[in-house]
């Protein structure tokens, strides 16, 4: 301990000014993501306002036998990690189909125009993907009732079908994403020595031979990398989306509540904070967990995939 | 690509398969574009389509009785939404400076292969992707404790210091070789100097990079808004157009603003004409510095 803190006291001296240059980001990070966490011991607490968080009283477990045990615990992690599983799966195979597509085009601006228009929906917001739901689904308005009259047949109402909106959410998900996505597969594809091509072609290997066994085994590194990135986030949803998908529409929450925003709308309502805090708190550590467990068997498999 | 080297080079002609697989590229490609484009024409469509229109047939790829009455009205007393205009400019520029000097003052050190604590200090900040407090903390600590309730920061500091930014402009500062820095320090300049003087001049488009990113989360930022601002003359456009879209309230205000009736408000155009008031500037912008954005996805997607 003494030796560390000499050697921390030398480094110090010795590289003064860098420590000075660090320390506003190491503040920063500390106040507005290291401290908020303390608010964790909330779950293990009956949370009263005029008390705070630290003078709130313990009540054990109980915050996380009440999540569990009223089903709503089940609901939103099942929800959650299904949802998760889903989007990543379609989003990525989504990306990796336009990524080899737009790589075999030879026409320059076609190619141009078409990958800067699949990358406009990475920049609205959630907000206005919302908007652009509701003018498709809406009853009255609708885009897809009007075209269903079209072909004579009756309106239908989307917002009363919670079956469906987990597809919904999939296909806007995957939409929104495409295009960031793609960008990295493009990259990992046009990264690939082009005479690797010319050699295979001259081989007489045809083009889905060599997408086969070329394309995609040299992709394989980036595909993996993306997976364990949100693999992490197995349990988290993308509260902006979600919110702005469903709103307040309580007829989906069955079908669609996911831990943030079930958490979200306990926070609104004021009710059980304790209750949400439990379920935060366990959120956090199997997202941890999961992260480490993953990381730690890639690393055992392929050294080079692992994260960190 | 490599078909056309091959077919010019003489040796093999197009086989089959491959041309039959460019057709697929082709449609399919066009098919994503199309349906990626097609939301924002219907918007604009929308906006500028008479409310009986579409109450009747809906929103159309062409407007069927062509009006500019949502914008007129939205114009005819702008105060709202000029002001929504300003906060998000405000937050977007403050935040992006912000933001930047954080973010390249902290990649400069922790790119310092002398610099003892780089590893340490890293995972400092790297932690805080795997491991956080979460909403209800968050919100707790910010209102409790750090007072932050209706308050412009509560825009401006969640977003401003950001773990993928930090790896990304690392990567940008590695670039630079260490001998520049090695020799200014034997002509005997300090960290700080080093920093401004040479550091920051040749970061430009890492500066570019990141600020648009930060720009970019600043601009479409509604959930802080939704979480900490109560006062609506402190909503930011995002957020303000979230509002409008939901609550009849929002419209009702803007109808007594301009003078007429709710029930002759034309609602539906109104809504499509906030949208695109709210996403013109990115829609604008984005062809100019999306180049930026694809240096910065790539570099990041390669992990540091």
């Amino acid at each position: 301990m003494g030796k560390h803190l000499r050697n921390l006291g030398h480094e110090f001296k010795k590289n003064r000014a860098l420590f000075v240059m660090i320390a506003p980001a190491v503040l920063v990070v500390l106040i507005f993501s290291y401290l908020p966490m303390s608010g964790l011991i909330l779950a293990f607490k009956e949370y009263r306002f005029n008390l705070g968080i630290f003078g709130s009283e313990f009540n054990g477990l109980d915050n996380f036998k009440y999540l569990f045990q009223s089903g709503t615990g089940w609901l939103i992690t099942r929800n959650t990690i299904v949802f998760n599983l889903v989007n990543l799966i379609s989003s990525q195979a989504l990306a990796i189909l336009v990524a080899i597509f737009i790589t075999e085009i030879n026409h320059k601006y076609f190619k141009k125009l078409t990958q800067s228009i699949i990358f406009l929906p990475y920049f609205i917001s959630w907000v206005i993907v919302g908007t652009f739901i509701y003018n498709i689904f809406n009853y009255e308005t609708g885009v897809l009732n009007h075209v269903l009259q079209l072909f004579g047949l009756e309106a239908i109402n989307v917002y009363s079908m919670p079956k469906v909106w987990p597809f919904i959410i999939a296909i806007f998900n995957a939409w929104k994403w495409c295009g960031y996505n793609s960008v990295i597969y493009i990259a990992a594809i046009t990264g690939v020595d082009s005479e690797t091509y010319e050699a295979a072609a001259v081989d007489g290997a045809n083009i889905f031979q060599r997408i086969k066994n070329i394309t995609l085994p040299c992709i394989k590194p980036t595909v993996i990398t993306m997976l364990l990135l949100q693999v992490g986030r197995i349990l988290r949803g993308d509260f902006e989306m979600f919110y702005q998908i469903v709103g307040n529409n309580g007829q989906l929450f069955n079908a669609t509540d996911v831990i943030d925003t079930y958490v979200f709308r306990s926070l609104l309502q004021n009710s059980n904070l304790g209750m949400t805090a439990a379920a935060t708190f366990y959120q956090s550590i199997l997202c941890f967990a999961i992260i480490m467990i993953v990381n730690a068997v890639v690393k055992r498999i392929d050294k080079d995939n692992a994260l960190f | 690509m490599v078909d056309s080297l091959v077919v010019k080079s003489g040796q093999i002609k197009m086989s089959t398969s491959t041309k039959v697989f460019n057709v697929i590229s082709y449609v399919f490609v066009a098919f994503m574009a199309l349906v990626c484009i097609l939301p924002f024409i219907m918007m604009i469509s929308g906006s500028v389509t008479s409310e009986h229109a579409i109450r009747f047939s809906g929103y159309k790829i062409l407007p069927k009785e062509f009006t500019w009455e949502a914008y007129s009205l939205i114009f005819k007393n702008p105060i709202t939404i000029f002001r929504a205009y300003g906060v998000s400019f405000y937050i977007t520029i403050i935040g992006t400076i912000l933001g930047l000097f954080l973010i390249t003052m902290t990649s400069y050190v922790i790119s310092r292969k002398d610099f003892k604590y780089r590893n340490a200090f890293s995972f400092f900040f790297y932690f805080t992707t795997l491991f956080n407090g979460g909403m209800v903390c968050t919100y707790i600590f910010y209102i409790q404790y750090l007072h932050l309730k209706d308050s412009l920061w509560a825009l401006i500091l969640p977003g401003m210091f950001n773990v993928f930014y930090l790896l990304i402009m690392r990567s940008f500062v590695s670039a630079i070789p260490v001998a520049l820095i090695e020799s200014a320090k034997i002509d005997g300049a300090g960290e700080f100097r080093i920093f401004f003087r040479i550091i920051l001049p040749l970061l430009k488009s890492g500066l570019a990079t990141i600020g648009l990113f930060l720009a970019l989360g600043y601009w479409n930022d509604w959930y802080n808004a939704m979480l900490y601002i109560n006062s609506d003359k402190k909503y930011p456009l995002q957020y303000m157009l979230y509002n409008m879209l939901q609550q009849t309230q929002a419209l009702a205000k803007i109808a007594s603003q301009a003078g007429i009736s709710v029930q002759n408000l034309p609602s539906n155009s109104l809504k499509m004409a906030m949208a695109v008031v709210a996403t013109g500037p990115i829609i604008l912008l984005y062809p100019f510095v999306q180049k930026y954005f694809v240096k910065g996805i790539t570099i990041g997607s390669v992990k540091g």
